[in-house]
């Protein structure tokens, strides 16, 4: 099945935007965007995969041995830290919102006022 | 938008989003049969390159340490956003609510709980400095151990004394943190710069692979994200506990 990874990935994007689109909490729309994007971990760790590949540290093995790329994981890593500090960024804006407009519906937002 | 008009633009978008997913993943190589060149190359040239052995790391804050720059700094903003959203609708009556939750406990905050979390502080921020310090050469790194850093005074919280986490850690001191972590990160690539005429070369001696003070500025890189990550989550978390700890005081003797 060497397409199965790729078929999470599609399967993680789409239920996190269905979450988006027919959300009627912003907390469950923050929460489906961080779905949605850790299906692009999930591609970018599974393009980067090569069959027993070995984890790319090379402390107690040599170099010569077959290892998995290395790119796609530093790119995962720091997208990891940076959602996470995203997610609280949209988090606040929540609970902003909620401040001024009193409900976390997203169809109760209006335009603000000057 | 409502919910209805939500769902219509979703329907007449998803099948234009499905097409050009369908040909985007069929352009994806094979699962486990990835042929990059570029990671690969990486991969057997870094040890006797730089010296680490820790090839994410080595890429992490040397070879991209330029791009790093970029999403230290979005993490940056994002936290300074946090701050500026939260902060503005705090009232000035908040040193007199605070009283209010000076022996605040959770449920359920036994003694026993107390104690446990008392115990594991020193035991997180001792991993926490391993993982941040050897990052070039097992895994982990800034990001990792900067994450398991600002871990340890939330047990403090967990013991149920928020008042006493804010002493220890106050807002200024996580502002003071996040900003020289980005600070000493810029300075480490000014440093690439003045000394070897590359912005965020690596400028400083390689030493031994497998020594923990190898790989040239990859462990300076490596703290000063650490710093970073560990002032601007402690940052985040402190004020999102106060919109619910602090804020919620006048409101519940209301209700």
């Amino acid at each position: 099945m060497s397409f199965l990874p790729y078929v999470v990935a599609v399967w993680l994007f789409v239920i996190g935007l269905w979450g988006v689109v027919s959300s009627r909490n912003l907390v469950r729309t923050v929460l489906s965007l961080t779905i949605v994007q850790s299906s692009t971990y999930l591609v970018l760790l599974a393009v980067g995969y090569r069959s027993s590949g070995k984890a790319p540290i090379v402390a107690d093995i040599s170099h010569t041995f077959k290892l998995v790329d290395p790119v796609v994981q530093v790119l995962v890593l720091t997208d990891v830290v940076i959602e996470a500090t995203v997610t609280a960024l949209l988090l606040a804006l929540v609970i902003q919102a909620h401040k001024r407009f009193g409900s976390v519906d997203p169809a109760d937002l209006r335009p603000l006022r000057q | 938008m409502s919910r209805r008009a939500r769902l219509l633009l979703f329907a007449a978008a998803g099948p234009g989003l499905a097409a050009v997913m369908l040909i985007g993943l069929g352009g994806l190589p094979p699962f486990g049969d990835y042929h990059g060149i570029y990671g690969l190359l990486l991969a057997k040239t870094e040890v006797s390159l730089r010296r680490a052995t820790d090839i994410v790391t080595a890429l992490n804050f040397d070879i991209r340490a330029f791009d790093t720059l970029g999403e230290e700094f979005i993490l940056f903003a994002s936290v300074a956003g946090v701050a500026l959203l939260l902060r503005r609708l705090r009232g000035e009556h908040q040193e007199h609510r605070a009283r209010g939750i000076e022996d605040h406990r959770f449920a359920g905050a036994s003694e026993g709980l107390r104690l446990a979390s008392l115990i594991m502080i020193p035991l997180i921020v001792a991993l926490g400095v391993y993982i941040i310090v050897h990052g070039q050469l097992t895994p982990g790194g800034g990001f990792q151990g900067g994450i398991v850093l600002a871990a340890a005074p939330v047990a403090i919280l967990l013991g149920g004394r928020y008042l006493t986490l804010k002493r220890i850690a106050p807002e200024w001191a996580l502002e003071g943190l996040d900003a020289f972590g980005a600070m000493a990160y810029v300075l480490i690539g000014l440093g690439g710069l003045i000394f070897a005429g590359t912005f965020f070369k690596n400028f400083l001696p390689f030493g031994d692979a497998g020594q923990l003070l190898s790989a040239g500025t990859m462990p300076l890189n490596s703290v000063a994200v650490g710093l970073e990550v560990t002032g601007a989550f402690l940052l985040v978390w402190t004020e999102f506990l106060d919109q619910t700890l602090i804020s919620a005081g006048p409101e519940a003797e209301k209700g």
